[in-house]
């Protein structure tokens, strides 16, 4: 029964690391709360349903859905936020604005376009459950676990061991300083959005796959959850946001599966927030002075 | 259109107008990142609606609603010294999210069943929506009067300093911590006694009316008018009341139209339409000034003067 939660909570947590990861990209370089994240979980999550119907194939629905949510990530970096950031004196609150303005906006049109049912992926895994001693594992998990690391893996190559990626540091430490050396810190914030954006639409996908129902309501548990989870995670630090999901999904299973606290599921994730930002303001793994 | 569906329409817009002045206290003249005011609004409906159900007087429950907002209100005011921007922004949030949770599961707030109120009568008036709204009205006046003269004394100009440079505030002796936790008092005691208001004239109330969208509307409202001015708010909110009735007939794509402006908005014009730096305003008050010319100061017409060569303006041009 233990190792069962375990897992579970390993799989929930794993969920939360991958959709904020992009929030926690898009932060770390523009110093965004990018709401509008969950968004592109959401259009992730149908575009991959589509593709996956078209083709029948769930790895070209997965690449494709990324790819396509990704160059959306970089227009509305170009057309939106950067014009908005261009501006002198804007208040921290006016990105905030016009993210909740974009993912309201994201929410609606798939409700419009792709109505308000919920629709199926129905991955059949070829197998129903794989019995590992006591702990029974559903293959959508496994599928979790794998795409997860190897997202990870991905993430972390790209911003070590490449040029682009150390540009993406170097922009997130200063960015006025990068721009000096002759960084192109235009490119770090196009990478951040296709990575953000990529990041949530294959979040979207497994979650979909995982619970095996897409709505259009899908991302409006995920764009507040999202703000905590990179909040605690030291907003804008990779590895804190890891850290953090798992901690959000660890707290979550176990508290509903031996406690009955009064509070729902979903507002527990801002209650260990509230906690830890009164004993450490900032975030897990997060530098004090980078906010 | 009838009588009662304008005056319907017309307490709802002075409600949220109320609503929208005290986030402008907190967000607009202290600055500080409030995006969870629905929770302070809730707080106070809840206090008056308990009071009143329990045969206590209106307008007593009123002034406890504002007590009790506002003591919440001074302890996120404690914590907002501690945390800045983003993460204060996030955590009044997280704050929102865990009041609704708590509205929906305590006893005392009627729990996912909310709670019930009855019209309440003040001199000998019973309260319709007519009343709501001249006694809604007459709280703005009062508001406004009390706002203006707040940003004329020491107060008013200690928020505008810590707006502006919270750390160049401090180096010049003003007590920051004092004026920040004072500036989340009165705006959150603020939205306490329009929750009040909002109980008893809606007559029944549930944890969704205090959800965080509440909170993105009353954001939208001060940042589409103008955060930081008096005239910005209330424009804001009186269009963001009547234009989802004018859109009535397109109610599918309502929400829709309301997020595009919303990002319109913010993308061409983060002053807000009536913001100090609008085009749109510069434009009005320039044709506000060619209608009734600014009376001439002193110092304009030794200008104009010194334009028409009448004397030279050197050191002694002061003694004219």
């Amino acid at each position: 029964m233990f190792t069962q939660q375990l897992m579970n909570a390993l799989a929930i947590g794993s969920v939360y690391a991958l959709t904020a990861m992009g929030a926690t990209l898009i932060y770390g370089i523009l110093g965004i709360l990018d709401i509008a994240n969950a968004g592109a979980y959401l259009i992730g999550a149908y575009l991959g349903w589509y593709i996956y119907y078209g083709t029948g194939s769930i790895v070209l629905a997965f690449v494709l859905s990324i790819v396509a949510v990704g160059i959306l990530g970089i227009l509305i970096q170009k057309f939106i936020y950067s014009p908005i950031l261009a501006k002198p004196n804007t208040l921290s609150i006016i990105p905030l604005v016009a993210a909740v303005g974009l993912f309201t906006m994201s929410s609606d049109l798939v409700r419009l376009i792709c109505g308000p049912y919920s629709l199926s992926y129905n991955f059949d895994f070829g197998v129903t459950s794989i019995k590992i001693g006591p702990v029974v594992l559903v293959p959508a998990w496994i599928l979790i676990f794998a795409l997860t690391a190897v997202l990870l893996l991905i993430l972390w190559i790209i911003l070590n061991k490449t040029k682009l990626g150390l540009a993406w540091r170097a922009t997130a430490n200063d960015p006025e300083i990068a721009k000096v050396c002759g960084v192109n810190t235009n490119n770090a914030m196009a990478l951040s959005y296709i990575l953000g954006y990529g990041f949530a639409a294959a979040a979207g996908i497994m979650v979909g796959i995982l619970y095996n129902s897409i709505t259009p309501a899908l991302g409006e548990v995920p764009s507040y959850k999202m703000l905590a989870i990179i909040v605690l995670g030291g907003l804008g630090n990779p590895l804190g946001t890891v850290l953090a999901g798992l901690i959000i999904g660890f707290t979550e299973v176990f508290l509903s599966a031996y406690t009955s606290i009064p509070i729902p599921k979903d507002a527990i994730a801002f209650v260990v927030l509230i906690i830890m930002l009164l004993i450490k303001p900032e975030g897990l793994l997060g530098q004090k002075n980078k906010i | 259109m009838n009588s009662s569906y304008l005056f319907s329409i017309l307490a709802t817009a002075s409600i949220f107008t109320l609503l929208a002045l005290s986030l402008n206290i907190i967000t607009g003249y202290a600055g500080q990142a409030m995006m969870g005011i629905a929770a302070f609004f809730g707080i106070g409906a809840y206090t008056a609606a308990i009071i009143t159900t329990h045969d206590g007087n209106f307008l007593l429950a009123l002034l406890a609603a504002m007590i009790v907002s506002g003591v919440f209100g001074a302890v996120l005011g404690v914590i907002s010294l501690r945390l800045q921007a983003d993460f204060l922004a996030i955590t009044t949030i997280g704050i929102n999210f865990v009041m609704a949770a708590v509205f929906n599961s305590l006893k005392i707030t009627g729990g996912t069943l909310g709670l019930t109120t009855s019209k309440p009568v003040i001199f000998g008036l019973k309260m319709n929506n007519m009343y709501f709204f001249i006694f809604t009205t007459i709280l703005i006046v009062i508001v406004c009067l009390l706002i203006t003269k707040m940003r004329h004394s020491w107060f008013g100009m200690a928020l505008a300093s810590i707006e502006n440079d919270p750390g160049a505030a401090r180096s010049f002796g003003i007590n920051v911590s004092k004026y920040q936790i004072l500036a989340f008092i009165i705006g959150t005691a603020l939205a306490g006694l329009t929750g009040g208001i909002y109980s008893h004239r809606m007559g029944f109330i549930s944890s969704t009316d205090f959800a965080f969208v509440v909170s993105i509307q009353i954001v939208s409202m001060c940042v589409i008018g103008g955060l930081g001015t008096l005239r910005g708010p209330i424009f804001g909110a009186v269009v963001l009341t009547v234009l989802p009735e004018v859109l009535r007939f397109a109610d599918n794509y309502r929400e829709l139209v309301y997020a595009l402006l919303l990002v319109i908005m913010v993308r061409f014009m983060p002053e807000g339409l009536l913001g100090d730096d609008s085009p749109v305003w510069k434009f009005l008050v320039g044709l506000f000034r060619k209608i009734k010319p600014r009376k001439k100061t002193r110092a304009d017409l030794i200008a104009e003067k010194a334009k028409a060569g009448e004397y030279e303006l050197s050191g002694e041009g002061g003694q004219a």
